[in-house]
């Protein structure tokens, strides 16, 4: 297997762990959502309630980051990264 | 100063925010020295207009890839907040807050939709669609899949959606021009137009992305200093998103004492046209689970498919910057975002604890008419009350009001001096026109650089190419606004629409465009088209007084196109010959960020 073909097997590694935890908070907690409503959550919110104004939108800006990160790992490990001067 | 512009960037915009914050000084002072509340109101939309015009001004260029792309020389972080201001429109600053106390949880799926469709764009798109070198987002699809039908197809769901959507974004500053300047709506639109036309004529995408970046800061001014000042005034806590729990919990307890009663339909004929009663409960889960994950989902998909926010990352240096900066876009939205159900729940509090001053519930019609914001809202046509019962005493039943009044009245309510209130029309004003902005743009150099120069006359010179641009920009701004005055639909419902369209003719062209090689031509014409004629089918249908299916809605037709499309891109392709070597070849150079772009900087 060529580099490049490595590359990108990595690369989609990463979109299916990354779209995983995304289905997580924007559709699977969602499916319990009357359930989970009635634990108490943080700061004394309820659950449910907590991650549609808070808890999800928090865990997709770290979410973005965190794959952004892992991206340029991958791309540097395999000599993909851009150069200052293109 | 020293250095370019570029380097200077923080300097500048920390001068422009400590030049904004003395600006609501002196109008602080103005107001206690017996400035009115007209006067003020004037003062804050005429000076950052004014600004912003300065700025776009400043940002000329007789350049292609300044006019196009701001010479993709835009800063992470900055991208961010220019992003930020072109995402969040009229509607979310105007109408979320509303939109989450009247509807509760079932609205906040529109919380977790318009920004989960980041994670989509970040992995899926944004950094693949830098790397092509592009100019628009058809110029892609052009590139890609080759010749001038899929490009042309691409111009026409662009145009679709983000026409649909800039409508309402006109519609939204001459609501907000014609409030604070005291003129009526009709050539309050135009006002309007014109604000929004001073910021991106001369300097096309580079003076958007400068303006945009000034509107995000006024507007995350003016809608977070209300919030946390209204917070600590009525001692709900210091910093309200941590400290709210109690308040949510007490709006909960009150829900019960009072109940939901059902208004006859009698009633209810009397009640203005827009107003509306909190019938459903604050923070109980009141949706069924398709319900709020199919209008997130489509709201996400929708997110990842419209042109103004894409071709936003076309203007990093890299496609490194362009990823990190999808992320502190959302982090800026997500400021604002995350304030809205916090605002919401301290308005509907303030108004229905009967334990709180400002509480009307259970007040007499006598005490509650001879209010001083009440009287003002009520003529306003955003607050309405009418004894049902008879029994003089005003039940939670019995009181309406309009979405816009949760962000526009609940700082006056509260008690906050008027100078906040001029702030929030600023602020309000600066959402809207940033979005317009955005839009009109996408759409006028869709047209002029994917029809005009790509397909009509290729051989146009770079002159004439922008002249052609800024020609339409004013066309599109003019078609727009002229429908805008027409008032045909609500400014939520239409933005909402506008997603559905962006999702049925364009996710799965764009997505599988970097992630299936195998995707050809025919493929993508087929899912472009046959996603948008089978997504505007089903709306209409629905409207026509159809059932629909599957629980989808007028909401969310956009997850029937899209399936649609992607059915008819999988099948036609695979039934038609494989993409040609070269096409295969620009495929794998898309998806490594090193090596140069596909389209030269200029082209």
């Amino acid at each position: 297997m060529s580099n490049q073909q490595k590359h990108w097997e990595k690369t989609r590694g990463l979109l299916f762990i990354t779209l995983a935890i995304w289905f997580v908070f924007s559709i699977g907690i969602f499916l319990f959502g009357a359930e989970m409503n009635e634990v108490t959550g943080p700061f004394g919110y309820p659950w449910t309630y907590w991650f549609t104004c808070q808890g999800s939108l928090g865990a997709f800006v770290i979410l973005i980051f965190w794959f952004a990160n892992r991206q340029e790992k991958i791309d540097e490990e395999f000599g993909f990264s851009e150069r200052e001067d293109e | 100063m020293k250095g370019n512009f570029i380097d200077n960037l923080p300097k500048v915009y920390g001068i422009y925010t400590g030049g904004f914050i003395g600006f609501i000084i002196i109008m602080a002072i103005a107001e206690q020295m017996g400035m009115t509340a007209k006067a003020i109101g004037i003062a804050f939309v005429a000076f950052t207009v004014f600004i912003y015009a300065l700025i776009g001004w400043l940002s000329r260029t007789a350049q292609a890839d300044a006019y196009y792309v701001a010479g993709r020389q835009v800063p992470t972080v900055f991208n961010g907040m220019a992003t930020a201001a072109d995402w969040m429109s009229g509607a979310s600053f105007v109408a979320m807050a509303g939109g989450i106390y009247f509807k509760g949880y079932g609205y906040m799926a529109l919380l977790v939709g318009w920004t989960g469709g980041y994670v989509l764009v970040a992995s899926l798109l944004a950094p693949y669609l830098r790397k092509f070198g592009c100019y628009t987002v058809p110029d892609f699809i052009g590139t890609r899949y080759g010749g001038n039908l899929a490009r042309f197809s691409a111009v026409v769901v662009l145009t679709v959606a983000s026409f649909t959507y800039v409508t309402a974004q006109i519609n939204a500053t001459g609501t907000i021009a014609s409030v604070a300047l005291d003129i009526p709506f009709q050539y309050a639109v135009y006002v309007g137009l014109v604000s929004i036309l001073l910021c991106s004529m001369l300097g096309g995408m580079r003076g958007v992305t400068w303006t945009q970046v000034a509107q995000y800061i006024v507007l995350i001014i003016a809608y977070l200093l209300p919030v946390f000042w209204i917070s600590n005034k009525m001692g709900a806590g210091f910093f309200p998103h941590f400290m709210l729990a109690d308040e949510v919990a007490r709006i909960g307890e009150l829900e019960q004492q009072f109940g939901f009663v059902k208004n006859a339909a009698a009633d209810l004929k009397s009640v203005p046209k827009g107003l509306a009663g909190i019938t459903k409960a604050h923070s109980a889960v009141n949706a069924t689970p398709w319900a709020f994950i199919s209008l997130a989902l489509a709201m996400m998909m929708g997110t990842a498919s419209l042109p103004h926010v894409m071709m936003r990352y076309f203007t990093t240096p890299s496609v490194k910057a362009a990823r990190k900066s999808v992320g502190w876009s959302l982090f800026f939205i997500f400021l604002l975002y995350s304030s809205a159900p916090m605002l919401a729940t301290l308005s509907k509090l303030s108004l229905i604890d009967p334990n709180l001053p400002t509480g009307i519930i259970g007040k007499t019609f006598a005490e509650v008419e001879a209010i001083d914001w009440y009287q003002n809202w009520n003529q306003a046509n955003l607050m309405f009350i009418s004894d049902f019962n008879g029994n003089g005493t005003l039940e939670l039943n019995e009181f309406f009001m309009g979405g816009k009044a949760v962000v526009l009245a609940t700082p006056e309510i509260a008690g906050l001096p008027y100078v906040i209130s001029g702030l929030v029309a600023a602020g309000g004003m600066a959402a809207a026109m940033s979005t317009a902005d955005g839009l009109i743009l996408a759409i006028a150099n869709a047209i002029s650089h994917d029809v005009y120069y790509k397909i009509i006359d290729p051989k146009a010179e770079t002159a004439k190419r922008l002249l052609v641009a800024r020609v339409l920009l004013v066309v599109i701004g003019f078609a727009g606004a002229t429908i805008a005055a027409m008032e045909i639909q609500g400014i939520l419902g239409s933005v909402i629409w506008a997603f559905d369209f962006a999702m049925s003719g364009l996710f799965f062209p764009l997505v599988l465009g970097v992630w299936w090689k195998r995707a050809n031509r025919q493929g993508a014409i087929a899912g472009m088209l046959g996603g948008l004629a089978a997504g505007a089918w089903y709306l209409v249908w629905v409207r026509t007084g159809g059932s629909g299916f599957l629980g989808i809605t007028q909401l969310t037709f956009g997850i029937f196109g899209s399936a649609v499309s992607l059915v008819l891109m999988v099948v036609v392709s695979l039934m038609t010959a494989e993409p040609d070597k070269a096409t295969q070849k620009m495929v794998d150079d898309v998806r490594v960020p090193s090596g140069k772009s596909i389209l030269g900087r200029s082209h």
